[in-house]
């Protein structure tokens, strides 16, 4: 029971204020899929950071097994690197192209830069099998298991975007280059790179200064 | 005919009829009852015709309004799950003395203690905070919905997912016996290898994704969807806990998801983070889910003290005093709850540097709640003060919450805690904040704004009952385990050799039991309430003479909220416009834009329940299976383009024009 | 995936741009070729660093390549994610500077307080790369606690300062509560 629900209305008040929008053109709630996506890549960087203290605090645990630096090749690092960051770079041109509107052009930096994110994969499975082979399997030692889920976990979310890049590319083929395409193109665009930075602190973490140790 | 062991582990995996607790009474009793209560409802359901309505209004809602009521109804229901265990464990404690073992032999002790810690917090108090938040914030900042309605849908039913997992395990196999962290080496399959961790990881992670994503959810809608005018200082303190807390989900959760995942891998594939050899370190596993797990009892009390603050300011007529220190210390709050974690582990053996460190940053993070009881009772001073339910519990939180936090201080000195780490001091000291703070938080809550959600107030007498059955209940089953605690008494046993220590367990007993009369009293309230609504009903929407945007809608609002987006000019919107004799517009009403309802949270929920279920019992070819629908489903349902439609402008204006000619005919 | 969208009365304009449009931040040709090349530069340098053995030091080495990681980030940010300070109003870096001081925390807070515990409860043997054989730890109890084991199942109680400073489970006694932390 509201006691007071109008007191104004025994006083004119001489400058009413308009409490309700007339028309809903002049304001719309912006859109929230930007920042929504973005918080949540900050969560998956918190994520990645469990993991990263985790190799941090066991990366010397060796168990007795083999190191860093008896275990990692430094060439394929240094391919895998230049294969993400070209990966980069085809995305931000297969943006470029989704801002003036070019649908085949953006589908085709979307192919390569798949194509990159590809062989990125490839070359990180071949890794991992060589060193399971070679008995340097996660469940040898505490350092091998956090470097298995550091990297595979990375590993996992380039894999997701590909799989999401596939998706948009059908996508955007059968419904073009519409709002909420171009709004998902630029949420993968962030995850994309996202991922980069990712291994940008893997390499040089992991393997570089692993390498070190 | 039988088939061989082989192929039985390849289609079932890990699961017999061993599994299934035949040989238990307690189980078998509580499984008849359950499936009895089960069979009756769903029966009731299908007689009375009601699962199209459930399904079209309830579950593939995406109304903010109808998930924030199913969180809270998922609260409500665990707590019920979750108070059973106290109860055994209870009279377990109460009896076994001496020669008397009691009734509920080790290995399932260790269960119910488990359990009901997990149950509390993941699917009694997250659910409660949850539903509040999304029922009340859009409501208070002028929204119309949430920022993702979909997500917000997808949410709630992974959070029910981890709940049915959790179930599950009482009648299916065991449940963890790790305590509510499964902390290893016990938790890692060579000392835990039934189903029970499994169970514990996979709910979790489940109900994890679900709070993840509520938690983008909500700070999206906070930043973004204000009405205008409503600048960030101008925001309810509400909204402001609900913005903070949403902040600590984020940078919380995810710490919870990857500890959980390398135990996992631990468990599954036979990793060696936190095993006992192979260079495993037990002890990081600890560190990192106390990373989470403070923030977690933040993201916990934090809502409770936004709720206070709406029901002090309403109930003494007053504006709270000092909104700008209340929002500065909830933001010191969020900060500094991320910087005391090891207090939970002082005994660990990081020697004293460390855990001096520790003990002042805990202290200091007790400074800022401080000040918000100062302004809780500076608002009260000189206010009109009403005594209705929500400020009732309020006051008893005030009291029993500021006992809770100043045992939280003494454990805080870590000479102190040396001696009462895992004692029933810190037993108590948890529930006596916990219960204190959150849980009156989540009652006062629900008496306030229950009118709001369903258009009729509940019963006074039957909540009084119920408030006198659970305060002085909690005080008689919780001050007994500050004193055992003080005398030595060790948490998380079932039983006990000297005699002396029996009556205050008794006492303790007398409390829960007070308790329970409190619980049935509320489950009375409701049902009382529910037959007397015309009596209670809340015509005008305003049945408090409330201060923020909520209550200037009917009750319960229509499903797009508000038909003209409000402005926005000072604090307490609502109060701003009653004294300003603010005017309903009578005309002018245009298409509402509104998002679909849709199936596929519950879908994709489901699916992640079949995955995780496969996964506890090792059922690889189900868990593969699910894990690829959950995936393809997903995928299938972004190619849904079309998930909105408009509210038509004559439905809106009819809906409006009636409340306003009930408005009028009230006045 | 996506929100909820307002296409509804407005539509998308011919060339892509509509009203929405305008929080969408863009890079540019120019952009996106300098932070290429510099993130081509900021990988390159490390590399050969470490491969060339250039620093006697490692350690100098090692804050080489994270001071050099540190910048490429940065790099990535501006160039890649056109994280600004007005992105989303200012949101995005608050998001991001705040994330940053909680992943620092976490790490270093985890760093400094497993080395305390290593240090004070790990065995010395393994204190740096031990040589472990499978299974032959049972349980790390620091040789200062003593600890009752008293593996009678709701046997005597024990005060809690006989646990202090013994946070492991010895696994010998998995099933009894009493020695679990």
């Amino acid at each position: 029971m509201s006691s007071s629900s109008n007191p104004g209305a025994l006083t004119a008040d001489p400058h009413p204020r308009a409490f309700h929008l007339a028309s809903e053109d002049d304001h719309h709630p912006e859109n929230g899929t930007l920042l929504g996506f973005w918080i949540y890549l900050m969560s998956d960087c918190l994520i990645f950071a469990a993991l990263f203290a985790t190799y941090a605090v066991l990366g010397t645990s060796y168990a007795g097994g083999p190191s860093q630096a008896e275990l990692f090749k430094l060439p394929t690092v240094a391919l895998n690197t230049s294969m993400l960051l070209l990966s980069s770079i085809t995305y931000g041109f297969a943006m470029l192209a989704m801002a003036k509107g070019n649908k085949g052009a953006t589908l085709v930096w979307l192919g390569i830069t798949g194509l990159f994110g590809a062989a990125f994969i490839g070359l990180e499975l071949q890794e991992f099998a060589e060193l399971i082979r070679d008995g340097a399997g996660p469940q040898r030692s505490a350092f091998l298991s956090s470097f298995f889920a550091l990297v595979g976990t990375h590993g996992l979310h380039v894999s997701v975007g590909i799989i999401w890049l596939i998706t948009l590319m059908v996508q955007v083929g059968r419904k073009g280059l519409i709002q909420t395409n171009r709004r998902r193109l630029m949420c993968l665009s962030l995850f994309w790179h996202f991922l980069d930075v990712i291994w940008i602190g893997v390499f040089s973490f992991v393997y570089l200064i692993g390498v070190l140790r | 005919m039988s088939i061989s062991p082989d192929l039985a582990y390849a289609i079932f995996g890990r699961f017999n009829m061993d599994a299934l607790p035949i040989h238990e009474p307690i189980l078998v009793v509580t499984f008849i009852v359950v499936a009895l209560a089960g069979v009756s409802i769903l029966g009731a359901l299908t007689y009375f015709r009601l699962w199209a309505y459930l399904w079209s209004e309830w579950f593939t809602s995406v109304d903010h309004k109808r998930i924030g009521v199913m969180y809270i109804f998922l609260g409500i229901v665990m707590l019920l799950r979750g108070f059973s265990d106290a109860i055994l464990m209870r009279t377990q404690q109460a009896m076994a003395f001496g020669h008397n073992q009691g009734y509920l032999p080790a290995h399932h002790y260790d269960q119910v203690f488990s359990a009901h810690g997990v149950i509390m917090i993941f699917f009694v108090a997250m659910p409660l905070v949850t539903g509040m938040m999304n029922f009340v914030v859009p409501l208070q900042i002028g929204a119309r919905d949430v920022a993702f309605p979909f997500l917000n849908n997808f949410s709630f039913w992974m959070t029910v997912g981890g709940a049915i997992v959790v179930m599950m395990s009482l009648f299916v196999g065991d449940f963890a016996r790790t305590g509510w962290l499964a902390y290893p080496p016990l938790s890692d399959s060579a000392f835990s290898n039934d189903t029970g961790v499994d169970y514990y990881i996979w709910a979790l992670q489940i109900a994890g994704v679900g709070t993840l994503l509520s938690g983008v959810n909500l700070i999206a809608t906070i930043v973004k969807m204000r009405a205008p005018g409503m600048s960030l200082m101008k925001m309810p303190v509400f909204t402001w806990t609900a913005l903070c807390t949403n902040v600590l989900i984020v940078a919380a959760f995810p710490v919870l998801t990857a500890v959980l995942a390398m135990l996992a891998l631990d468990r599954y594939c036979g990793f060696h983070f936190f095993t006992g050899n192979l260079g495993g370190n037990p002890m990081m596993y600890i560190n990192l889910i106390w990373i989470w797990g403070h923030p977690e009892v933040y993201i916990l009390i934090l809502p409770a003290f936004g709720i206070y603050s709406e029901i002090v300011s309403t109930f003494c007529s007053k504006r709270l005093f000092g909104y700008t220190s209340m929002v500065y210390a909830t933001v010191v709050i969020t900060i500094l709850s991320y910087l005391v974690w090891l207090h939970h582990f002082f005994t660990m053996g990081s020697g004293a540097s460390v855990n001096a460190f520790f003990g002042i940053t805990t202290m200091v993070i007790s400074i800022p709640t401080g000040a918000k009881m100062f302004n809780w009772l500076f608002t009260m001073y000189r206010g009109r003060i009403r005594f209705e339910l929500p400020m009732m519990w309020t006051l008893a939180f005030m009291l029993t919450f500021a006992i809770g936090g100043m045992t939280g201080v003494m454990l805080a000195v870590p000479p102190a805690d040396f001696v009462l780490h895992n004692s029933l001091f810190l037993v108590a000291h948890f529930h006596n904040v916990i219960i204190g703070g959150v849980l009156f938080g989540m009652f006062a809550g629900i008496d306030y704004w229950f009118p709001k959600a369903f258009g009729f107030k509940l019963d006074r007498f039957w909540g009084k009952v119920s408030f006198w059955c659970w305060v002085p209940g909690f005080y008689i089953a919780f001050m007994p385990l500050y004193l055992l605690g003080l005398m030595g008494v060790t948490r998380r046993l079932r039983h006990f050799d000297d005699p002396s220590l029996q009556i205050w367990f008794v006492i303790a007993a007398f409390g829960a039991a007070l308790i329970a009369c409190g619980i049935v009293a509320f489950i009375i309230q409701i049902v009382v309430s529910i037959l007397n609504r015309e009596a209670l009903r809340d015509v005008d929407g305003d049945p408090w003479d409330g201060r923020t945007l909520e209550w200037s809608t009917s009750s319960p609002p229509p499903a797009y909220n508000f038909a003209f987006t409000p402005i926005v000019y000072d604090h307490d919107a609502y109060w701003d416009m009653k004294s300003h004799g603010y005017v309903r517009p009578s005309e002018g009403y245009r298409p509402i834009h509104m998002p679909k309802n849709t199936p596929a949270g519950i879908i994709l929920a489901g699916l992640a329940v079949v995955c995780g279920v496969a996964l506890v019992w090792y059922v690889w070819w189900l868990a593969v299976l699910s894990f690829v629908g959950l995936l393809g489903y997903a995928i299938f349902h972004t190619f849904n383009y079309h998930r909105e439609f408009y509210i038509p402008e004559q439905e809106v204006a009819e809906t409006e024009k009636a409340r306003t000619l009930l408005l009028a005919t009230r006045a | 995936m996506s929100g909820a969208s307002h296409a509804g009365p407005h539509g998308a304009a011919p060339d892509g741009h509509d009203v929405y449009d305008n929080e969408e931040p863009h890079g540019s040709l120019q952009d996106y070729v300098i932070g290429f090349v510099l993130s081509v530069i900021l990988t390159a340098i490390p590399f050969w660093l470490v491969m060339a053995h250039v620093f006697k030091s490692p350690t100098v080495t090692a804050f080489s390549v994270m001071a050099l990681a540190g910048l490429q980030i940065v790099v990535h940010m501006i160039y890649f994610l056109h994280m600004t300070p007005k992105a989303e109003g200012g949101w995005n870096m608050l998001a991001l500077i705040f994330t940053l001081v909680l992943v620092t925390i976490a790490l270093s807070g985890s760093m400094w307080v497993m080395y305390h515990l290593n240090v004070n409860m790990m065995p010395t043997s393994m204190m740096t790369s031990g040589s472990m054989a499978p299974g032959a730890m049972n349980g790390m109890t620091s040789p200062a606690a003593t600890m009752t084991q008293d593996n009678e199942i709701g046997g005597n109680t024990m005060g809690p300062g006989d646990m202090g400073g013994m946070k492991m489970a010895p696994p010998a006694s998995a099933r009894d509560p009493r020695t679990m932390p």
